[in-house]
């Protein structure tokens, strides 16, 4: 799993936000248009594309989208 | 062999828009809870109106729709987790009131999104069993009736209804072989704490869950994260199961009606499961997520536009509260 890649793919997972703005260290819980929506859209994300299950409350203990990327990584 | 006979359903009076749900909501945007809930609007039960009045109608509806004689309906059963009453069931009491004779069999069965499929094993069952020949199967749900006013996401999401279905030893639709499932690990996903044995008065009490969401004791609860992995665990499992019991392919599959969850779960069942979005149903737009419901409203709907006909395999499922989840095909004469 590559780093570059998963942000990429977190970025596509909003509609409004520029994905300029979201990087490895980006604080994703800042951003305008994360919603509880875009939260759901993150879980499916790491269930198909990479078939682990994270929580809504890993989700949000979360600060950066690198802390999803190792979330996602010590499953 | 069990069959679909007939099919109807009712959705109360009130409607409820996107544009009237903000203005409660106004961080909320009208375009967002359409374009990923995929609800416009959504009817509501109104004040004094139950899930068993609605039932009524919808089963009244029904015998109007098809020229059903209530004389010769020999099994009711009501699928509800809104009864009117602790006891009697609810079904006896429309029993009486439709007028199906007194030598017919009645009873709730609690169940929630999984319903409708879980009905139409019961009465294939006792169509097989030699016990009953003409079984009306009935779901009506008032959730909105539990959702706090301030729950804005399932306010956006549920609407009430019923729906109504003759299950014969003839009729337009066989009912093929089932996957069941049952996982009450789960059951605190998907809750209303108060009112029943385990807690009768209500709390007041509320708690913010891991997700940062208010639980009220007194309201419906869902865990949308918890949910959400459960039904992306649970329905590609289930699919397989059901061809597997059907001794059929997926390619042999030609249209599929899940449980109208809301638009987006149903997107992600879709890109998980691989499957082309011409032949899976997604319509909740104008009623919303009647639980219960939504698989017998998908076929009506599907049947009355001509998107199935005659010789198409459908396969329909149903997944939620409990956790519960169950699927069959249905083989269109």
């Amino acid at each position: 799993m590559d780093l570059n890649d998963f942000v990429k793919n977190f970025a596509e997972q909003f509609d409004d936000t520029d994905p300029e703005l979201i990087n490895a260290n980006t604080k994703f819980h800042n951003l305008e248009e994360w919603s509880s929506l875009t939260a759901m859209s993150v879980i499916a994300l790491v269930k198909a594309s990479y078939g682990k299950t994270i929580t809504g409350a890993e989700l949000r203990s979360c600060v950066t989208v690198k802390d999803v990327f190792d979330l996602i990584s010590s499953k | 062999m069990a069959y679909i006979k007939a099919l109807s359903y009712y959705l109360p009076e009130r409607i409820v828009t996107n544009e009237e749900l903000v203005k409660e909501f106004p961080e909320w945007s009208v375009d967002k809870v359409a374009q990923k809930v995929g609800v416009n609007s959504r009817h509501l039960a109104a004040e004094g109106e139950t899930a068993g009045d609605m039932a009524l109608k919808a089963a009244q509806k029904l015998f109007g729709d098809y020229n059903i004689d209530p004389k010769s309906i020999d099994f009711l059963m009501l699928c509800t987790q809104s009864p009117d009453y602790f006891l009697p069931s609810t079904s006896c009491v429309l029993q009486d009131k439709l007028g199906i004779p007194t030598s017919a069999g009645a009873f709730d069965y609690n169940l929630g999104c999984s319903g409708c499929v879980y009905g139409m094993a019961i009465a294939k069952g006792l169509i097989a069993a030699g016990v009953a020949k003409n079984v009306l199967l009935l779901t009506a749900e008032t959730y909105n009736k539990y959702l706090h006013p301030s729950d804005k996401s399932n306010r956006s999401i549920f609407g009430d209804g019923a729906a109504a279905c003759l299950v014969s030893t003839d009729g337009f639709a066989e009912i093929g072989d089932f996957s069941l499932g049952t996982d009450g690990s789960g059951a605190n996903n998907l809750i209303v704490k108060t009112g029943a044995s385990r807690q009768k008065d209500t709390t007041g009490k509320y708690i913010e869950d891991e997700e940062g969401h208010i639980w009220f004791d007194d309201y419906l609860y869902m865990n949308g994260g918890a949910i959400f992995n459960f039904t992306l665990d649970a329905v590609p499992a289930m699919m397989k199961d059901i061809l597997v019991k059907n001794k059929l392919e997926k390619e042999e599959i030609d249209y599929y009606i899940f449980h109208q969850a809301n638009k987006f779960m149903l997107d992600t069942i879709r890109k998980i499961c691989v499957l082309p979005k011409d032949k899976f149903y997604v319509n909740l737009a104008e009623t919303g997520n009647t639980v219960s419901s939504t698989v017998l409203i998908g076929l009506k709907d599907c049947i009355d536009n001509q998107i199935i006909k005659r010789g198409d395999r459908i396969m329909i499922s149903g997944f939620g509260v409990g956790l519960s989840w169950a699927g069959t095909v249905l083989y269109m004469q």
